[in-house]
């Protein structure tokens, strides 16, 4: 049976060389880089390279580069950290209504203990905030802007370039998390205006456990973690080297791919989106198209059909996917991204999301065509709820 | 999740016994609300006050599924009486047991079995036998 890996936008296997980077830094490298011998040294050596890699990813400074935890640490940072420094009494955050839960969780937190009041700004069809619905939630109390560079669930990518634009326009600082499109597309923090961005290294062929926060410089933020001198002693506790090592190197891998990996991903899910549309009766493609949609990412809606059921008819023919249905997570709600754009339950609760990567083959995704509409007609075959749709008389 | 199915859900999931429909039912029973993610609608034909056949169709998660064929299987021949006395517990036990969280989709089957027995029930003058409701939005989803 064929092996098809179809979730790259939960985590990617890690690239053997960025592996091989890392491991000395796991054995005979295990110095802290705290401490003053050459061993330590070294250490300290090998992140500030680490820092170099990623800020020359970016378009940053080496000083604007911080490493954390993952992707939700670094989220946590930038809601937690404007919203205690600024010292505004019933501060106000303006998010949206799809960020990842690392996002929408702090600022519930930020409601409940720290009196802030927060925007949830909604989205269109596709998945998108507009710039107008923007405008007009700032207050003189607004103190972060945080929207996502694009969604993890739909691949919908927002107009960065713009939200950065209004928010230095008006003083106020603009965070994004980029867990997913920093292992995407080619991001240059300064034309973008960008003042905070979140990245996590699993996402990119890097190791899990490390992420990576970029602070513009100046911008003032509290500090994270409470303890040594570690980060500038903004994000105290001994350094996971290794991790740090990992970051590096993949970002800097990834980017040098980039020119060849985005075109041909963008080609394997244009046929992927187009044989499914083409192949599934009443499918539905979830989130933008084109340019405005993450090169690797998928996502459909197949009325009569529970997004987990697919994901274990598929995973017995070797296909690994996703969804947004409620059934396959500890919740049973449906995803909160596809509400807010607008889907019925029903269709939120029948989608699925295959993101592709670095090991996606031509091949792979005619397996994927070969199998998905077999597995949909199965499970529709069973469904009342199709019955519904297809306008039957029950019990007929 | 996939991992927390015993053997006999995935079996049951995989190679649901008794889906379908029949054609003039002598009972139909529906329960879910397609708002949580899942829908169960059990059809009942009745030969002398016996299940001489029954058939399920459901849209839900595998264990939604697999709770409707095992439902199905264990009430197939029983005379309606003993088809009522049917319980959630002895479907999810039946299946070697169901995740915590997927307890529901047990639930959802005996009370489409119920609410397939008591249209027929009302059908043939017999009493309608109260159904314990099951209160789907409020204790699994929130909509």
């Amino acid at each position: 049976m064929q092996s098809v890996y179809l979730d790259y936008a939960a985590t990617t296997p890690m690239d053997p060389e960025v592996l091989e980077e890392m491991m000395p830094y796991f054995t005979e490298m295990f110095g802290n880089p705290s401490s003053v011998y050459s061993l330590a040294s070294r250490s300290r050596k090998a992140i500030d390279r680490a820092r170099e890699q990623v800020a020359s990813a970016l378009n940053a400074d080496v000083s604007e580069i911080f490493f954390t935890s993952s992707g939700t640490e670094a989220d946590n940072w930038a809601l937690k950290g404007i919203v205690e420094r600024s010292g505004v009494p019933g501060a106000h955050v303006i998010t949206t209504r799809i960020e990842h839960h690392a996002v929408l969780h702090t600022a519930e937190y930020l409601q409940k203990f720290e009196d802030a009041s927060v925007t949830y700004l909604p989205v269109d069809a596709e998945g998108r905030v507009s710039l107008e619905d923007l405008k007009a939630a700032f207050t003189d109390k607004t103190v972060l802007v945080s929207v996502m560079f694009a969604n993890n669930e739909v691949g919908t990518i927002q107009p960065i370039g713009e939200i950065g634009k209004l928010c230095r326009e008006r003083g106020v600082p603009f965070h994004t998390d980029a867990v997913q499109a920093a292992a995407q597309l080619d991001i240059d923090v300064k034309a973008l205006n960008i003042d905070m961005m979140s990245m996590s290294a699993h996402k990119m062929y890097g190791p899990k456990g490390t992420g990576a926060f970029f602070v513009r410089r100046g911008l003032k933020l509290e500090n994270l973690v409470h303890g040594g001198g570690q980060e500038k002693g903004r994000r105290a506790s001994t350094e996971n080297i290794a991790g740090i090592v990992g970051m590096g190197a993949a970002i800097e891998r990834m980017k040098a791919r980039l020119p060849q990996e985005r075109p041909r991903l963008t080609a394997l899910r244009d046929r992927l989106i187009e044989g499914v549309l083409k192949t599934v009766p009443h499918a539905k493609l979830n989130g933008a198209r084109g340019e405005e949609r993450l090169p690797n990412n998928t996502n459909f809606s197949f009325i009569g059909v529970e997004g987990e059921t697919l994901l274990l008819d598929l995973d017995s023919k070797g296909i690994s996917a996703s969804t947004g249905s409620a059934c396959s997570s500890g919740s049973l709600d449906p995803s909160h991204v596809l509400m807010a754009m607008g889907l019925s339950h029903e269709q939120a609760h029948g989608s699925l999301r295959m993101t592709l990567g670095r090991g996606t083959s031509d091949e792979q995704v005619d397996y994927v065509l070969a199998t998905l509409p077999e597995v949909v007609a199965k499970r529709r075959a069973m469904s009342p709820l199709w019955d519904e749709r297809l306008g039957s008389v029950p019990g007929r | 999740m996939a991992l927390d199915y015993s053997e006999k859900v995935m079996d049951h999931f995989s190679n649901p016994r008794n889906v379908g429909e029949i054609e003039n039912p002598d009972g139909v029973g529906e329960a879910g609300n397609p708002k949580c993610g899942d829908i169960m609608k059990i059809y009942l034909r009745v030969r002398d006050n016996v299940i001489e056949d029954v058939r399920f169709k459901t849209f839900g998660c595998a264990s939604a599924i697999a709770s409707s064929s095992m439902a199905t299987e264990m009430i197939k021949g029983k005379t309606v009486d003993e088809a009522w006395d049917l319980t959630n517990r002895a479907v999810a036990d039946a299946l070697d047991g169901l995740p915590p969280i997927k307890m529901h989709c047990s639930v959802l089957a005996e009370e489409a079995i119920h609410r397939a027995l008591n249209d027929y029930r009302s059908k043939h003058g017999l009493e309608v036998l109260p159904i314990e409701e099951f209160d789907h939005e409020h204790d699994h989803c929130s909509v």
